[in-house]
């Protein structure tokens, strides 16, 4: 079996799907059920007290789904350390997406917050799935102080641009100890397409589910480009050919004895 | 007395516990988080504790996400 | 985690049998892209890739010429000490040798080391054995100080240390660790060494994650090759260059390709591994790690060095001895193994040069960064 395995658990499904943006509660279960993935995100906010709506947990079944907690809000460590005991506070499995985005236009993840407060929960027993530019130093530093596995973004949150960052994912990739998750941006199913077949071990998508025309059918589309993707990584990709500069033989040496 | 919950202020009788505020605001202890002064509490100390005049109190649940 | 178990992933047998049922098609896919994955790397290995061998050789020589120019750098060996309680049984300083012994003193060291200076070496690599005289370090670490301000880089080839040994060797200036497995068979390992400190496999195949953890700046894995079968060492030693560059990413990692050579004490070797081959092991360990340091020393022919230099090799020995204090006292030496390219360092930095390359004797200096050392 080819499962994805994050901090020793295995899951079946190597697309992780977003809860926010959507229409409402049902179509968002709708669209996770049809996305077949295993990894649901989800966020913290205060209590709206005069209008307390319809709770998003009555509509994802734990026991099917591993409720992934971001921290998203955190605008340094502090709040993101903050955010993710909160989420363990709440009855979550100490497992914690870790967000730090003060840029409030494009929501880019700050590396030096992520930093701190990956090395801080990482201590206190947090499974940490850091979001992160993709920039492979960083990756490898987060590796260093023990997360389950680096998040590189395609394109900023929410542009569906798609993989615009293909060369450095690549190299993060080619380098990286732990399972490599391509977040944000992916704004087509052939984006998760060629994240997968570029050899990320998974994709996280919710802005191009929530708003399409129809969520669910747009979830199905992902759930078998990330299939496909996959499948073409580990059949071998037939690979561009690269003409070799014609020049003298190197290895004649090899045939005068 | 007053205290303030998610940043209003809240009139609560004296000697009302943690619980006794969950309940009257129609949450459901299993899917919240509350900081109470600033102090993350686990589920067990929600009815262990009786709120003070001017405590702070947040409570958090999930919302939807990516 | 350390490299054992990362080998645990790959067992020996089915390495072998993917490598022997390789095919045509295989080969052209693996060298079609533009990075090996471990497997290709594996299918480059195979009798299936000889065919390709003068492809494989251009795409190395292209990725080298892109990844360090047109440069050669020169080393040169110094042995400390040919003391040994070991009894590796193709080593010419195996302790049931009857050997003359010696341990050189520390002005030996400096003695011997000015005349590698004078040579124009900047770069040298330690060796002794193991042996009790070299226990807690402190030896190799008083070596390393005194003849510190004599070169820009030190490298040690000796026995396995723990974690702060490495850390010592670091703060006294060594920034390069050369450490062969010698084979990635455990059993053939065990074996060949039947005593000594040395019969400590694991012991051995975890110590490049310590002086990796230890912060040396690069980290040097080799098979002597020639005693377990080539597909299985070639494989388990890029695997073990791949994984430490992955995990110890602020050290630089480089391969060397040790081909047994007769020693004192004539020991034949078990496989015999071909010049095709070993220039598939140099050309597809070009390939799967673009920025290894590839070091070929004076084991080989001087025809067969000045072939392969090309091809993706960026380290060369030159002048080597292999007897300790043998270039102070010329003429009367033991020697580990027998070299075979005995070119002077002048003569093969004019070799480099006609081959249109540069020699490199010094390529950067502690002391520039680390103003304690000044």
């Amino acid at each position: 079996m080819d499962d994805l395995i994050i901090a020793g658990r295995s899951f079946r499904s190597r697309l992780m799907v977003g809860t926010g943006k959507f229409a409402s509660n049902a179509q968002m279960a709708e669209t996770i059920a049809a996305s077949g993935g295993d990894i649901v995100t989800v966020a913290l906010r205060r209590v709206n007290i005069d209008d307390q709506q319809d709770d998003l947990l009555n509509h994802i079944d734990r026991d099917k789904y591993l409720l992934l907690p971001n921290t998203s809000g955190a605008r340094d460590a502090d709040e993101a350390i903050r955010l993710a005991r909160l989420s363990r506070a709440a009855g979550c499995e100490p497992w914690v997406k870790l967000e730090v985005t003060p840029d409030p236009y494009y929501l880019l993840p700050d590396p030096i917050e992520t930093l701190k407060a990956a090395e801080v929960l990482v201590k206190e027993g947090f499974i940490v799935l850091p979001y992160i530019n993709a920039d492979p130093v960083l990756a490898k530093h987060l590796q260093e102080v023990g997360v389950a596995t680096v998040m590189p973004l395609g394109a900023p949150i929410g542009t569906n641009k798609g993989l615009k960052t293909r060369d450095n994912v690549a190299i993060i990739i080619e380098q990286a100890i732990v399972p490599v998750v391509v977040d944000a941006g992916l704004g087509a199913p052939s984006h998760a397409a060629e994240a997968m077949e570029l050899g990320a071990d998974a994709v996280m998508v919710n802005t191009a589910m929530a708003v399409a025309a129809n969520p669910p059918m747009m979830a199905a589309a992902f759930a078998k480009a990330v299939e496909a993707g996959r499948e073409a990584y580990l059949a071998g990709l037939g690979k561009q050919q690269n003409q070799a500069e014609a020049s003298s033989p190197l290895t004649g040496f090899l045939r005068n004895k | 007395m007053e205290i303030t919950v998610n940043n209003q202020q809240r009139t609560v009788d004296t000697s009302t516990t943690l619980s006794a505020l969950i309940d009257e605001m129609g949450l459901d202890d299993k899917r919240i988080a509350i900081e109470y002064n600033r102090d993350i509490l686990s589920r067990e100390q929600f009815s262990t504790i009786t709120l003070q005049a001017g405590d702070t109190i947040e409570i958090v649940n999930f919302v939807g996400g990516g | 985690m350390s490299f054992s178990d990362e080998m645990q992933k790959y067992p020996a047998e089915l390495i072998q049998e993917q490598i022997a049922n390789t095919t045509s098609n295989q080969v052209e896919q693996a060298l079609a892209g533009e990075r090996l994955t471990i497997r290709d790397y594996a299918t480059l290995l195979s009798p299936a890739a000889q065919p390709y061998i003068e492809t494989m050789a251009q795409k190395a020589h292209q990725i080298t010429k892109q990844r360090f120019g047109n440069i050669i750098q020169l080393y040169t060996p110094m042995y400390l000490s040919n003391e040994c309680s070991n009894g590796c049984k193709y080593c010419g300083f195996n302790a049931s040798n009857k050997i003359p012994r010696a341990t050189l003193t520390l002005d030996e060291i400096e003695k011997e080391a000015k005349i590698i200076h004078d040579y124009g070496f900047r770069a040298i690599l330690l060796l002794t054995g193991e042996h009790k005289k070299m226990e807690d370090n402190s030896y190799l670490e008083a070596a390393v100080k005194r003849i510190k301000p004599l070169f820009s880089s030190i490298s040690i080839e000796v026995y396995p240390m723990d974690t702060d040994g490495y850390k010592k060797m670091v703060s006294a200036g060594v920034d390069g660790l050369t450490l062969y497995q010698e084979t990635y068979d455990p059993v053939l390992y065990e074996q060949l060494h039947p005593y000594g400190l040395k019969r400590n496999y694991i012991n051995r195949l975890n110590a490049p994650d310590r002086a990796g953890e230890a912060g040396l700046r690069r980290i040097g894995v080799g098979a002597l090759l020639g005693l377990g079968a080539f597909a299985t060492e070639a494989f388990h030693t890029g695997l073990h260059a791949n994984y430490l560059s992955k995990r110890y990413w602020r050290s630089h990692v480089s391969v060397s390709f040790p081909r047994i050579r007769p020693a004192d004490g004539g020991f034949a070797p078990i496989n015999i591994i071909d010049d095709t081959q070993l220039v598939q092991m140099v050309c597809a360990t070009r390939l799967l790690i673009p920025d290894a340091g590839l070091f070929l020393s004076t084991r080989e022919s001087a025809e067969l060095r000045d072939s392969l230099m090309p091809l993706g090799i960026t380290h060369m020995s030159a002048g080597s001895c292999t007897s300790p204090g043998g270039h102070a006292n010329e003429g009367k030496n033991i020697e580990q193994f027998a070299i075979d390219d005995d070119r002077s360092p002048e003569q093969m930095s004019s070799i480099i040069k006609e081959k249109g390359y540069e020699t490199v004797w010094k390529d950067w200096d502690s002391a520039f960064l680390n103003a304690s050392s000044i």
